[in-house]
């Protein structure tokens, strides 16, 4: 089949339903499309790298159950999943029950066909068929430990399985981020893990020691030295070199009055040193806005030792913006793309690896997550 | 017995809005609209074997507690979708 000719795109999930926002060659003018399965809450929109014409999105609505939709088409027609993500049914009825599809996550290219699906509550699922039927990662799921990994209800839209990171060395290497419940790594395809939490901090009164009571927000591997993870944190922005086993609050670098809390953090496709956060407001009641009505984002170029705010184009006050764990993402283009999505509806662009910004698109629902595609004209 | 399907599910039914299938219960009917309508009924009833949280089933104008509910030839069934947000 000929592959049509493409041009940089965003995925959008909102909570009420996905928008395809078309760039041209340059990225320099975007626009939106109308909305796909309008209402339904997706939660996550992902493109295929091994093959850009399939695009899945996770999603739900208000009254019907979660599912998973699927196209070949690059979004012109959608299949659903003949199995979606369930959990096993317990002899008494009483076991878990998927809310929704929360994390989308490709294979690995040596596994076409391949995606891992994590899930509220904390899930893990796996798909041999391009997402068309789903089954239990039972060494997460049944896990006799999973008890003591898995934190309760407590995270407002409930408590998630994220950041499925597959190693692209290895497919059977595995990281994921529960929230709450901390870190997990797997190296043999998801039927064993172990707790990757040292150095990491914790809400003050609990026990760092304690699986459950920690909350990685969103955990990124580099792509060209997997050895190095980056995670921004309910409590800090950490990074990893394995095979340490241990986290350095890099955060800690951070101008005080901004801090280190957030929800996503991005990376550099080509840098291991360079990744990018988005810093919100972690004081008292946890409001989750940019700290003093003025966003910014904050870049490191050396691995967390400094970092430097990124503000330019975005508003200079009063502006209260809240950014979720997967809504904000880069591009492979040269110089890098940057792009956010706010909870009120708006999508930022930078062109310049967060030089300067311009907003994209606004008036949107509420933005779950923004991921970088490619797409037809 | 005719059934009626809302909106929401109606993408399953080809738009349609009202069927007719014979079923001993209501669980048993909606398997039968799954098998009618490949992907209807996990989107109603979760893997537990619930009724979603936010949908109802009548039958004759009346809730149902169970999805055990008898049903008999002759009956209206309607799949309710809750009244909530803001």
């Amino acid at each position: 089949m000929k592959t049509p000719k493409t041009s940089p795109a965003l995925l959008i999930a909102t909570r009420k339903g996905a928008f395809f926002l078309r760039g041209d060659a340059a990225r320099r003018t975007w626009k939106v499309s109308a909305p796909v399965f309008l209402g339904h809450m997706v939660h996550h929109a992902v493109q295929d790298p091994r093959d850009p014409r399939v695009l899945l999105i996770a999603a739900r609505t208000g009254h019907l159950g979660p599912t998973v939709f699927r196209s070949r088409d690059f979004g012109k027609t959608w299949a659903e999943a003949r199995k979606p993500p369930a959990f096993h049914k317990a002899a008494d009825g009483k076991g878990r029950v998927v809310d929704h599809v929360f994390w989308l996550t490709p294979g690995n290219p040596s596994e076409p066909g391949v995606w891992l699906a994590g899930t509220s509550p904390h899930g893990l699922f796996r798909s041999e068929d391009g997402g068309a039927t789903w089954e239990g990662v039972d060494g997460f799921n049944e896990n006799p430990k999973r008890d003591a990994w898995c934190g309760g209800d407590g995270t407002p839209d409930g408590p998630k399985l994220h950041s499925v990171i597959i190693d692209p060395r290895d497919p059977r290497h595995l990281y994921v981020g529960l929230s709450s419940g901390g870190v997990l790594e797997s190296t043999d395809g998801g039927r064993g893990w172990s707790p990757l939490i040292k150095g990491l901090d914790v809400v003050q009164g609990f026990d760092a020691k304690d699986q459950r009571v920690h909350d990685p927000h969103c955990i990124r591997i580099h792509p060209l030295n997997p050895d190095r993870l980056y995670q921004q944190n309910h409590c800090g922005i950490y990074r990893i070199d394995r095979p340490s086993d241990t986290w350095t609050r890099v955060g800690r670098a951070m101008p005080q009055e901004i801090g280190d809390i957030g929800f996503p953090m991005t990376l550099h496709p080509r840098d291991p040193d360079t990744a990018w956060v988005f810093p919100m407001d972690g004081t008292e009641v946890w409001p989750r806005t940019s700290p003093g009505g003025k966003p910014a984002v904050y870049v490191t170029k050396d691995a967390g030792k400094t970092w430097r705010r990124q503000d330019r184009g975005l508003p200079r006050k009063d502006a209260w913006l809240t950014v979720k764990r997967q809504a904000m993402t880069a591009d492979a283009g040269k110089p890098v793309g940057l792009y956010f999505g706010a909870t009120q509806g708006e999508v930022w662009g930078s062109r310049d690896e967060g030089a300067s910004w311009t907003c994209l698109a606004r008036h949107l629902p509420h933005v779950y997550a923004v991921e970088a595609a490619s797409l037809p004209r | 017995m005719r059934v009626h399907v809302p909106s929401a599910l109606r993408s399953y039914t080809g738009g349609k809005a009202d069927l007719e299938a014979e079923a001993a219960t209501v669980r048993g009917l909606l398997g039968e609209l799954d098998r009618r309508y490949p992907g209807f009924g996990f989107r109603v009833i979760d893997e537990q074997g619930a009724l979603r949280p936010h949908l109802r089933v009548s039958v004759n104008l009346e809730l149902v507690a169970s999805l055990d509910a008898p049903l008999q030839k002759g009956d209206e069934v309607a799949l309710i979708m809750a009244f909530s947000g803001g």
